[in-house]
């Protein structure tokens, strides 16, 4: 057969490619040609190029090894433009698209001239495994900066420094069956259950459906498999019970059968997704899936045999040969050696025959192999070696040569003279290992077999492996596995399932030998002086490294593997593992089974943090609360402040006289002066609101408040303290008595709905014989707070309500009309000033505000945020619950004896705690004023209080800030801290050591900074 | 009507009072992208809001809620969980949202006599009734890829043939709750929270975009 | 991720729509006031991490709002069954063991060793009898 020029490996027809279309790509600075229906990595083998990356530890030069997820050495960094980098991408999963840019991962600066090699040669023999731990890790204070000398050149590639162009998302969904795997089995099992009835989701990770179908040289029906899959395909996209996910990964199985997929969509299509119809669509897409029953069809990954320099370029799987000739159209080479412990294996020199080059001679460590391939190789010419293996590479770019000999499997030894074949390409097979690592994680742990010569996956109910993935390999026995699977779980499921024998295709069976148990291949040498025989291509860790674990006493191999990093990285030890653990067995005398195996952990194969993130990212990433004065707030100029979800107006900066903005000091300073002097406004609609109904919502409010309830009469208002049933304060707020049955409860912003499950908890699993119902209005009101020595007069052309003092009394509330709209008018204030909580329904609240904001003009109704807010709030000792306590707070260490009810009849909650020793201990924290000696000085809030500055380091501490602010009112900083004793302290100083050394001075006073006899807010 | 809770009349004179809607900032904000796409295809999903609409909360026994709701509305209580009952005109409609919990939608206009009449039905039995008309608001999705859109945005299964009409649940929607119910086949109904109601828009149309999602004209109602 | 079976909704719900409560059967006692210090403190402060059975309190909190109860196994994760507040599981550990020693009996013929660890807390049948008049 002839080739193309441009690609020297690309046979001239075959394959699943589209030659009549080129497609230009780079990799590593050079441009080369490949075709749609290409990977990456055949694009590559096709124009020859050997060397893809240095490895991980010894910089040694790497070739493509395998052609699917497996792949340890093709690992690259995609992307065109810095925004578009994706590290991590096995080449042999990423379909070629025109201008593809790809680099190594490994081998900064560049994989062909690798100052790296040159440490590594020289560094090798000081880099026994462990390396990391023995040598980084001393002096501690240096690992920073070896890691970051570690990560420029362990190969992990980079993230990108610019922000993502494309859009990613998630979908949920919900089905009876997935089927995970669309190779023979998978398709059999769904077409089965499709047939049933059965919603079913069938999921394939690559870029066309069909797995070992797509370059089995069997045929199916006397058809080529290829039309069988074409069919099969076609029927299955018929149904409409049937979702089909071509591209698309199963990477984690989580509780419960709830399995995470992630879908490439465009992935194979550029750099960045292309736009549809003029609409951004998902680069890739994650989906959820809640499936009923799940069957694993995710196949075999071919072992390759462990041989002295197996990483050199050339060393490739011998399924991997096959797949690049008869799916691609590519041959890796020109003379290949084929070292086998199986038939199946036969195959790759088979069609590397038929592709018209040389097969120097097939390996085969088995005295006497029979099967039917084993023939054909033999009626095709070509020589075969039995009772023998490939003792090591020769070669240092590329093989050169394969040392072969014969070898004993059982003692580990080589018997035979070594006889030296030229090739450039060695495939090697030493078996197959299901893919268990989706049933691992749903904590089944894998059994060995000796009849396959490979662990199984034991499942969990629900779940069911299929075909390959159980160790099923000859094709017609996979295709009636997959069938009974699809039988088993939809019966499972309920549904009636009929099967007729005659819709499996027919297949003519083979005959195959019985495989031999060879991993590591003896050398001449003994396995530590060997040259290196890689176990993990990717960790580089080698067979000799594994006997120097086990020498020093690693005999778990949990410990072996962490102590070689053997299975770490995105490789996750899909080709290494067994053989890992057959040296480990090896190196302590014992069996594959009894050394054990790893379990395997999500993802499966990486996954992009685009996928993970879906469309919960920049302006989605939370959601955003509104107020229904927002555009109104925006308008101001407003700083908003995050309070839980709410965005809240943190203060209104103005215009200062010389055309700048008003710094925060200089807005909170206007605004406090304006509450205290004339009249200001607050948007407090981010009060939690809890509409409480019922003939025992009184009772009940005794019980889960600290205070008295009994007596408040309808038109009332009071303050309450709630505590959890350790005594400590939860939350605060106002409730009013709206009528006998009827009360409304005020929550802070933070703990809405904490505070409503925590009423629901007690009610529904302790006094559920209390006639009461909660219901969150907190969006159905707006609550805006006029505030000031001036509110009544501005309210009072507005409202139909009697303001007069003693017909509308500080906490009562009040019914009527404010700005033409129905309201409830509280009077209850946060400030110490005069202040009427107006509360209308959301729709209006825009109407109201705007009308305060009119007849307030002749007042200069000042709005205020949060900051101005806290200050005044401060100044009167009122505290912020999560702010000024913690949780560990009790009332009475805030002082607030007043609020509590020890004498009220039922034993409410938080009551018992309060009279525990720790409770009423001497020396509790407790809340106090700091007045700074230094007037200018506002302390720092969170700064560690101490009595004695001058004591020895570490000074006991005893206390620390909760709020400080600077006050207007008293032209002095301020604070609110908690004190050991702090309330018999009164006039004592503490003491505030800082960062940078100085140490501030205060005095403990009483927390009512201004207006301490309360005499404002009642005017 | 007993007066040991106290009824709000919320009624409003709306010559002299301007109300809005939930939406009516991000309409103004976000924009309202018209229903099809660039290059003038059909959009596979539509949203709108139907704002303004009288939604009461209903706490207490499913027998005696029933027997008032039937004697002053005409529909009886959905018993059964996570379902809903529509009035014939479609314009009333009443949804399980828990064992003594139901939530009960129509026209704004008639929220406070319906509340009322209720009340004076259900005499001194046990039960609240909560409006919470302002705290809400139902946003429409229709369209042949609406139920993906749901996809992308709901755990619950939204797939239109478990999902059947009649159904409603509360849920989760992208990082906020929704009550999620299809009265038709025509249509989905979401009862959003107003505070996150910017949040959900927001998050529609941007989930809603490979399907050319568009705003219905119609959305801004006057109040009624 | 689990698949929650609320008993109010009476349909399997996904779990980011719960909150757990931690373990259940947790009767806050009658009378606060006379109890010890040590008592309250057990009350407040201490639960049970068994291997095995486990009965635990959950929210349907994105849903109907309800709390009830779930029986669930610590080592599989799997859920045995979920219960309304006020009743009582029918699945515990010392159910399963005396289900267990039956089915050892009979097989009189191929004794089997029970895989160990399973312990139950919260809910034993002493326990379950203890719970308070209020929440039967
Ligand atoms: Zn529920």
């Amino acid at each position: 057969m002839s080739q193309t020029a441009s690609q020297p490996n690309r046979l001239a027809q075959g394959g699943q490619v589209d030659r009549t279309q080129a497609l230009t790509f780079t990799f590593n600075g050079h441009t080369y040609t490949g075709h749609p229906g290409d990977t990456l990595a055949s694009a590559l083998l096709a124009n020859g190029v050997d060397l893809v990356n240095r490895s991980f530890k010894y910089s040694r030069p790497r070739g493509i090894v395998a052609s699917g997820a497996e792949e340890p050495n093709a690992v690259v960094q995609l992307g065109a433009t810095e925004a578009t980098q994706v590290p991590n991408v096995r080449a042999t999963q990423q379909a070629l698209y025109d201008g593809l840019v790809a680099r190594s991962t490994n081998g900064w600066p560049d994989a062909q001239r690798d100052i790296m090699r040159w440490i590594g040669k020289l560094g090798s023999p000081f880099m026994p495994p462990g390396f990391y731990y023995k040598t980084f890790m001393a002096p501690a204070s240096m690992w920073m900066t070896y890691e970051k000398f570690i990560r420029k050149t362990a190969g992990l590639g980079r993230s990108p420094t610019q922000s993502d162009p494309d859009i990613y998302d998630h979908m949920h969904r919900h089905c009876d069956m997935l089927i995970v795997g669309a190779g023979p089995a998978g398709l059999s099992a769904a077409l089965t259950a499709a047939r049933a009835g059965a919603r079913v989701i069938l999921a394939d990770e690559q870029e066309a459906m069909g797995g070992s179908l797509l370059d089995t040289r069997e045929t199916l029906d006397d058809q080529p498999a290829a039309q069988w899959l074409k069919t099969t395909l076609a029927a299955l996209a018929e149904h409409d019970n049937v979702t089909l996910l071509p591209r698309t990964t199963a990477h984690g199985y989580h509780d419960h059968h709830f399995v995470t997929l992630h879908e490439r969509r465009t992935e194979h299509l550029g750099d960045s997704a292309p736009s549809k119809a003029g609409y951004r669509q998902p680069r890739s897409r994650l989906h959820r899936v809640r499936a009923g029953q799940v069957i694993l069809a995710t196949g075999a990954h071919e072992r390759p045999l462990v041989y002295a320099n197996n990483d050199v370029p050339g060393n490739l799987l011998a399924g991997a040969v096959s797949t690049y000739i008869r799916r691609y159209g590519v041959v890796p080479g020109e003379k290949m050696v084929l070292s086998t412990s199986n038939d199946h294996a036969y195959r790759a020199a088979l069609d590397w025959q038929e592709a018209g080059r040389e097969v120097v001679a097939i390996v085969d460590a088995r005295t006497a192999p029979q099967g039917d391939l084993v023939a054909q190789a033999k009626a095709a010419g070509i020589r075969v070696i039995t009772g023998s293996a490939v003792l090591e590479a020769k070669g240092a770019q590329r093989v050169s040569a394969a040392r072969v000999a014969a070898i004993d499997v059982d003692a580990f030894r080589v018997t035979g003279k070594v006889e030296t074949l030229e090739c450039d390409t060695i495939a090697s097979s030493g078996g197959y290992s299901p893919v268990i690592h989706l049933a691992s994680h749903t904590g089944a742990r894998p059994v060995w077999s000796d009849a396959i010569i490979g662990f199984v996956p034991s499942t969990v109910a629900g779940v069911a492996a299929s075909g390959g993935a159980r160790g099923v390999y000859p094709l017609d026995e996979v295709l009636a596995d997959g069938v009974e699977a699809g039988v088993n779980a939809a019966t499972a499921l309920g549904f009636d399932v009929t099967v007729d024998d005659a819709d499996l295709p027919q297949v003519a069976s083979r005959h195959e030998g019985p495989v031999c148990a060879l991993f590591q291949v003896p050398h001449e040498k003994a396995t530590l002086r060997a040259p290196k025989q890689f176990v993990d291509l990717q960790n580089d860790v080698t067979a000799s490294a594994i006997e120097v674990a086990t020498l020093e006493g690693f005999e778990s191999i949990e410990h072996v593997k962490r102590y070689t990093a053997m299975g770490f990285g995105t490789d996750q030890g899909k080709l290494g593992n067994i053989n890992g653990m057959a040296v480990t067995a090896r190196c302590l005398g014992q069996s594959i089974p009894e050394t054990g195996t790893t379990v395997f952990r999500p993802n499966y194969t990486p996954v992009t943090f685009g996928a993970v993130v879906g469309r919960h990212c920049r302006e989605l990433f939370d959601p955003e609360r509104y107020t229904p004065m927002q555009a109104w707030h925006v308008a101001r100029g407003a700083e908003f402040e995050d309070v839980g979800q709410w965005k809240r107006p943190w203060y209104y900066p103005r215009k200062r006289a010389d055309g700048g903005l008003e710094s925060i000091g200089e807005a909170v300073a206007r605004e406090c002066r304006a509450v205290r002097e004339g009249v200001g406004i607050l948007d407090a609609s981010t009060l939690g609101k809890i509409d409480i109904q019922g003939p025992d919502a009184r009772e009940f409010l005794g019980r889960i408040y600290t205070n008295k309830w009994q007596k408040l009469a309808p038109g009332r208002v009071r303050y309450g303290l709630m505590c959890g049933d350790d005594g400590m304060v939860m939350d605060d707020g106002t409730t009013s008595c709206l009528a006998e049955n009827h009360f409304l409860m005020t929550t802070t912003t933070g703990n809405a709905a904490p505070v409503l499950e925590w009423l629901e908890l007690w009610h529904q699993t302790e006094w559920p014989e209390l006639d009461v119902y909660f219901n969150s209005v907190t969006d159905h009101w707006a609550t805006m707070t006029v505030t000031g020595p001036e509110a009544r007069k501005l309210l009072t052309d507005l409202t139909d309500i009697d303001l007069d003092r003693e017909a509308f009394k500080f906490m009562d509330w009040r019914e009527g009309h404010v700005a033409g709209v129905p309201a409830r008018v509280f009077r209850i204030s946060f400030t110490g000033e005069l202040a009427f909580e107006i509360n209308v329904q959301a729709h209006y609240a825009m109407h109201v505000w705007e009308a305060l904001f009119a007849r307030g003009e002749a007042f200069d109704l000042t709005p205020y945020g949060t900051e101005t807010m806290h200050v005044l709030r401060a100044e009167k000792g009122f505290i912020i619950v999560g702010q000024d306590t913690d949780g560990s707070v009790t009332p009475e260490d805030l002082g607030m004896h007043w609020a509590i009810g020890y004498d009220k009849p039922f034993p409410w909650v938080g009551k018992r705690a309060l009279t525990r020793a720790d409770t009423r201990r001497e020396g509790r924290k407790q809340l106090v004023g700091l007045k700074p000696k230094d007037a200018s000085v506002v302390l720092e809030e969170g700064a560690q209080i101490v009595f004695e500055p001058n004591h020895a380091i570490p000074m006991p501490m005893v206390g620390h800030v909760t709020s400080s602010y600077y006050s207007p009112t008293l032209e002095s900083g301020f604070a609110l801290a908690v004190v050991k004793g702090g309330h018999q302290r009164m006039g004592e100083s503490v003491y505030l050591p800082m960062v940078d050394g100085r140490v501030h001075e205060a005095e403990i006073v009483s927390t009512q900074f201004v207006d301490p006899k309360g005499e404002r807010q009642h005017v | 009507m007993s007066n040991s809770v106290h009824v709000y009349d919320a009624r409003t004179d709306h010559a002299t009072v301007t109300a809005e809607s939930p939406l009516a900032y991000s309409f103004q904000r976000s924009g309202m992208p018209a229903p099809g796409d660039a290059s003038g295809e059909e959009s596979r999903a539509v949203i709108g809001e139907r704002a303004f609409l009288g939604h009461l909360i209903l706490r207490g026994g499913a027998i005696v809620l029933d027997e008032a709701l039937r004697e002053v509305l005409g529909i009886g209580l959905p018993g059964r969980p996570n379902s809903l009952t529509v009035d014939a005109d479609g314009q009333r409609s009443v949804q399980w949202l828990s064992p003594d919990e139901w939530l009960l939608i129509v026209p704004g206009d008639e929220t406070f006599g319906l509340e009322t009449r209720l009340r004076a039905h259900l005499g001194g039995a046990h039960v609240a009734i909560v409006d919470v008309s302002a705290g809400q608001t139902l946003i429409e999705l229709s369209g042949e890829a609406a139920h993906e859109v749901l996809m992308k945005s709901t755990v619950y299964d939204v797939d239109p043939h478990t999902f059947t009409v009649g159904k409603g649940v509360t849920t989760l929607f992208a990082k906020t709750s929704v009550i999620l119910r299809r009265p038709d086949a025509s249509r989905w109904e979401l009862i959003v929270r107003r505070s996150f109601a910017d949040y959900v828009y927001r998050w529609l149309l941007d989930a809603g975009e490979e399907y050319g999602i568009g705003v219905a004209r119609e959305s801004r109602h006057e109040p009624q | 991720m689990f698949h929650i079976y609320c008993p109010y909704c009476e349909e399997l719900r996904e779990e980011e729509e719960f909150h757990p409560k931690g373990q259940a059967h947790i009767a806050r006692p009658e009378e606060p006031d006379t109890c010890s210090d040590e008592e309250w403190g057990d009350y407040l402060f201490f639960r049970d991490n068994p291997r095995g059975i486990h009965h635990e309190m959950w929210l349907h909190a994105v849903g109907c709002r309800k709390f009830f109860n779930i029986t669930r196994n610590t080592v599989s994760y799997e859920i045995l069954e979920t219960y309304k507040m006020g009743e009582q599981p029918t699945i515990t550990a010392e159910h399963l063991a005396r289900e267990e020693k039956n089915a050892r009996e009979e097989k009189t013929n191929n004794a089997q060793v029970a895989e160990g660890g399973q312990q139950t807390v919260g809910a034993s049948d002493a326990a379950v009898a203890s719970v308070k008049g209020a929440q039967a």
